[in-house]
């Protein structure tokens, strides 16, 4: 037995008060987990203190919290570990972000979390006449969408997803990683319908702006992001759907500006964004009228010398060996005679798992 | 005040697809339940599925398999229904949008499974229950004009009308405290079974016995309560549960020797006796001082036998669970394990539509007995149990509401209900806690009425639940506020908790056999002479349970010694 000290963030919503912290000091092995020691606080202590929880062993969902800083579920994280990443040598424990809190530890989840889930059409359309028996469809295919499946809607993803922080509306990680269940599932009926709502959809699959940070939160691998990525290659690469936000030219961009130079060319970027992935795209009258509009945010990048007049004219280039190495990274990439699926249920697990070409 | 043709009170698979069935057959429907439904406790079933749906299997073979396994306490004529529709009900399940695994060909891959004769679970991964639980939840988003959802919401008693018609129920909103009188013209209990008398259980802290207690204080029989299930695979240390996949893969069982001890036990089917017949193998192995660990309380499971690719693949998350819980990389070294509380084949007698004796009162699931497990479930079967009972009650239910006005309860039924609550509320701080008494009911009954049992211990923990019961009235609460007052839900919870136990060990003293997972020390044969029978059992005028029985229906398969 050690003994742990926990710092939970508590809100009373009746009370008229702002939320606090309060301490409480519990024993318990270091392997046990941060939801045992808040169980024995609640039991000990205060029967007061509120958190969503039922199964203790990471599957139900239900008790995602932000442990010093960081989303996870309580049941998952160990004390010891969770005491090591202290600020203090206390564990702080405060409710998930992103989401209004109702009481303590527990969030509105239907508020936000919910509500995105729904946006994605979150059921199978099933391809007609339904078989009398089961769909026939490759193994691999049901593996595949196992990792989406494998999420248990707690939220960890949405409560740090730094795209939705800037963007309330943005879809999120957790609905976009369910709309990959159905994109990459090929029973259902309208894979293309599917992609093309969420490529133009402001708020969708090209709103994300891949800090990983749900990849980190997540505590079942579903790695939220690499579905995005998955659901944009899908749509732009399988479907060629060209959205209204320019999300797909401006990943073109991205991809042939930096083969190009080594690194991102900004003052080319935009314009290739607008326009079509070609050097002459800025002259295109279209192009010219966006580049325009745009010009306050094109100011701002100025004042904030991420762009110099200089650079525009003359772009930045990586020394040659530096970018014969960028280059091998597209040769290997590009090499493989199937497209990496970003999947660890079909890529392996650790180091003697992953396919290595 | 919400009024509906049908009310389900919880959101498993059971509640879920009794939701889906109902709405389907053109009731309005309610489905009402104190957490968010992919919280519920189905969400955490493993392995898989049964049906008999290969070319070289029968559901007859499975329906035998299942009566063997009860021990010959299942109602023969419920398992026939069960097993018979299973095939159709997965190829439901898999047209809905389950990912079931398949096999190279692209056709719905099976797997080995306890007390089976041939492969027939299918399954994804080891977390079957999420996927089938995840994709009904999307049906009822899909569905959601025809079904209302009450997420959330804590039923606290069923309402029953003078007529001693079941007629809605009493409930209050956990996130503002509000109650309200649901009425309906049908109430189906779906809200699981009673793990949490049980310390260490795998069940989760929501499987408290609502929905037993329930219908019990309305008086409703019970049936089977004796009948529990420890699970041979949970882990040492936290009770954890570990998938009977992980032998169904070709796990082993290893004593302290190094030896597959089960061939002693069970020489054919090895690992894969039922689940009464492992449970017991290794807890005689453990009083024999052939256990392992530093106590000798634990047995080792060996899955490094199964590639480890496949384990990745097929058994991931109990990876992770030997990782994150026991600190064990389960494809690289044996993860010591032992039998522990999973599943109560007891619960609300039913007949094979979900239809109490209380009409207007259904159940189905965990909280039901029909009877198709008797004496000892088969893995992968309660999935199956959920689904079929549930879909046929949601079925019934929606049919017979058809000819039936609605029902409307007096307000005094819901002040009862505010005032009950109310009353725990202002309990003075003395007595125990509520968490104290919890506690010593766990260990209580993990002691005396768990895979070996005798008269004494039974008597003895007959006397602490009596004692228990007192102690839980003054139980008192630290909250007092409204908003999500969990507190005062587990006041409640607690009172639910003791009158299943209660049940459940009044009916292992009255069994003077041994049969299934009632395993008498003092009368160890079973004795189908006397004992072929159910025992049910009512809440009586002085609260105390009052004890009869009930035959069991056999249809085609006679009593036969019961060897693996």
């Amino acid at each position: 037995m050690a003994e742990f000290t926990l710092r939970l963030r508590r809100y009373d919503p009746e009370s008229g008060d702002a939320p606090y912290w309060e301490e409480h000091t519990v024993d318990l092995e270091p392997h046990r987990s941060v939801l045992e020691a808040i169980l024995q606080a609640k039991a000990r202590f205060d029967g007061s203190i509120g958190i969503r929880c039922s199964c203790r062993a990471a599957i139900c969902g239900s008790c995602g919290v932000r442990i010093n800083g960081t989303p996870d579920l309580a049941c998952h994280t160990h004390l010891d570990k969770a005491q090591r990443h202290s600020r203090d040598g206390v564990i702080e424990v405060e409710p998930m972000g992103n989401m209004p809190v109702i009481k303590d530890l527990i969030v509105d989840m239907e508020a936000v979390h919910w509500k995105k889930i729904r946006r994605v059409t979150p059921w199978l359309i099933a391809k007609q006449p339904v078989p009398e028996r089961e769909y026939i469809v490759p193994r691999e295919t049901m593996v595949d969408v196992t990792q989406s499946m494998a999420c248990i809607q707690c939220g960890a993803c949405v409560s740090d997803c730094l795209a939705m922080e800037v963007d309330p509306d943005f879809i999120g990680p957790a609905a976009l990683a369910k709309a990959y269940r159905f994109v990459g599932d090929p029973r259902d009926d309208q894979p293309y319908e599917r992609l093309k709502d969420l490529a133009e959809d402001p708020h969708g699959i090209y709103d994300c702006t891949h800090c990983f940070m749900c990849i980190d939160a997540c505590p079942k691998d579903v790695a939220p992001m690499s579905q995005i990525m998955r659901l944009r290659r899908r749509a732009g690469s399988d479907y060629g759907i060209e959205d209204r936000n320019n999300g797909e030219r401006h990943e073109q961009a991205f991809v042939t500006l930096v083969r190009k130079y080594g690194l991102l060319d900004e003052a080319e970027l935009v314009p290739r964004s607008y326009g079509g992935d070609s050097p002459l795209s800025k002259f295109k009258p279209s192009v010219q009228k966006e580049l325009a509009s745009s010009l306050p945010s094109i100011a701002k990048a100025l004042l904030r010398r991420k762009v110099t007049p200089a650079k525009v004219l003359k772009p930045h280039r990586l020394a040659k060996r530096d970018l014969q190495q960028i280059r091998r990274i597209y040769e290997e990439v590009e090499g493989h005679p199937e497209r990496l699926e970003l999947n660890l249920y079909i890529t392996g697990y650790d180091e003697d798992e992953v396919v290595t070409p | 005040m919400p009024a509906h043709d049908v009310l389900i009170i919880g959101a498993g698979l059971a509640g879920q697809r009794a939701a889906l069935a109902a709405a389907e057959a053109g009731a309005s429907v309610a489905i009402m339940s104190k957490v968010h439904p992919v919280r519920s406790h189905s969400v955490a079933a493993a392995g898989g599925i049964n049906a008999a749906i290969a070319i070289d299997d029968d559901w007859t073979e499975h329906a035998y398999d299942t009566v063997k396994g009860s021990d010959y306490l299942g109602d023969q004529d419920a398992i026939e229904i069960m097993c018979s529709e299973a095939p159709g009900e997965a190829m439901h399940l898999e047209h809905m949008g389950v990912t079931f695994h398949r096999n190279e060909k692209g056709e719905l891959d099976l797997r080995a499974f306890g007390g089976a004769s041939k492969k027939r679970t299918a399954y994804v991964a080891d977390i079957t229950g999420q996927a089938i639980l995840h994709v009904l939840y999307e049906q009822l988003m899909r569905y959601h004009e025809s079904v209302d959802r009450y997420e959330e919401w804590f039923a606290t008693s069923l309402i029953v009308d003078a007529g001693g018609h079941c007629a809605g129920a009493v409930a209050r909103d956990v996130r503002t405290g509000a109650m309200e009188i649901f009425d309906a013209k049908s109430v189906i209990l779906a809200s699981g079974g009673n793990g949490q008398c049980y310390k260490p259980t795998t069940n989760a802290l929501i499987c408290t016995g609502d929905g037993i207690a329930q219908a019990y204080r309305v008086g409703a029989p019970i049936m089977d309560m004796e009948m529990v299930q420890y699970h041979p695979t949970t882990l040492a240390e936290n009770g954890f549960l570990i998938t009977e996949g992980a032998r169904g893969e070709g796990a082993h069982l290893l004593n302290s020797e190094g030896r597959r001890f089960m061939e002693d036990y069970a020489p054919s089917k090895m690992e894969l006796a039922s689940r009464d017949v492992v449970s017991r193998a290794e807890q005689t192995e453990i009083n024999e001082g052939r256990g392992v660990g530093a106590d000798g309380q634990g047995i080792y499971l060996d899955i490094t036998v199964v590639a480890r690719k496949r384990v990745l693949e097929a058994l991931r998350e109990i990876v992770n669970i030997g990782r994150d819980f026991a600190g064990t990389d389960i494809t690289r070294e044996p993860i010591m394990i032992r039998p522990g509380q999973h599943y109560i084949m007891g619960g609300v007698k039913t007949d094979v539509d979900g239809q109490t004796p209380i009409t207007g009162l259904y159940a189905a699931g965990e909280v039901a007995c029909v009877s198709v497990h008797g004496g000892n479930r088969l893995g992968a079967n309660s999935l199956l149990d959920t689904l079929i009972f549930g879909r046929r009650s949601g079925e019934h239910a929606a049919a017979r509401g058809k000819e039936l006005p609605m029902p409307h309860a007096p307000v005094s039924r819901l002040r009862e209900d505010a005032e009950r609550i109310e009353a725990i509320i202002a309990r003075e701080h003395g007595g125990r806690r509520i968490s104290e008494i919890k506690d010593e009911l766990g260990t209580t009954m993990n002691e005396f009425v768990a895979v070996y049992r005798e008269e004494d211990g039974l008597q003895k923990a007959h006397e602490i639940v009596h004692r228990l019961k007192e102690e839980a009235e003054a139980a008192y609460v630290d909250d007092r506020g409204t908003v999500f007052n969990q507190d005062v839900l587990g006041a409640i919870e607690l009172g639910y908790m003791l009158d299943c136990a209660e049940a459940s060990v009044v009916a292992a003293i009255e069994r003077k056999e041994s049969r299934g997972a009632q395993f008498r020390i003092d009368y160890p044969e079973r004795n189908d002479e006397e004992w072929l029978k159910h025992i049910d059992i009512t809440r009586g005028p002085d609260g105390e349970p009052e004890i009869s029985y009930s035959p069991v229906t056999i249809t085609k398969w006679q009593p036969e010694v019961r060897k693996y």
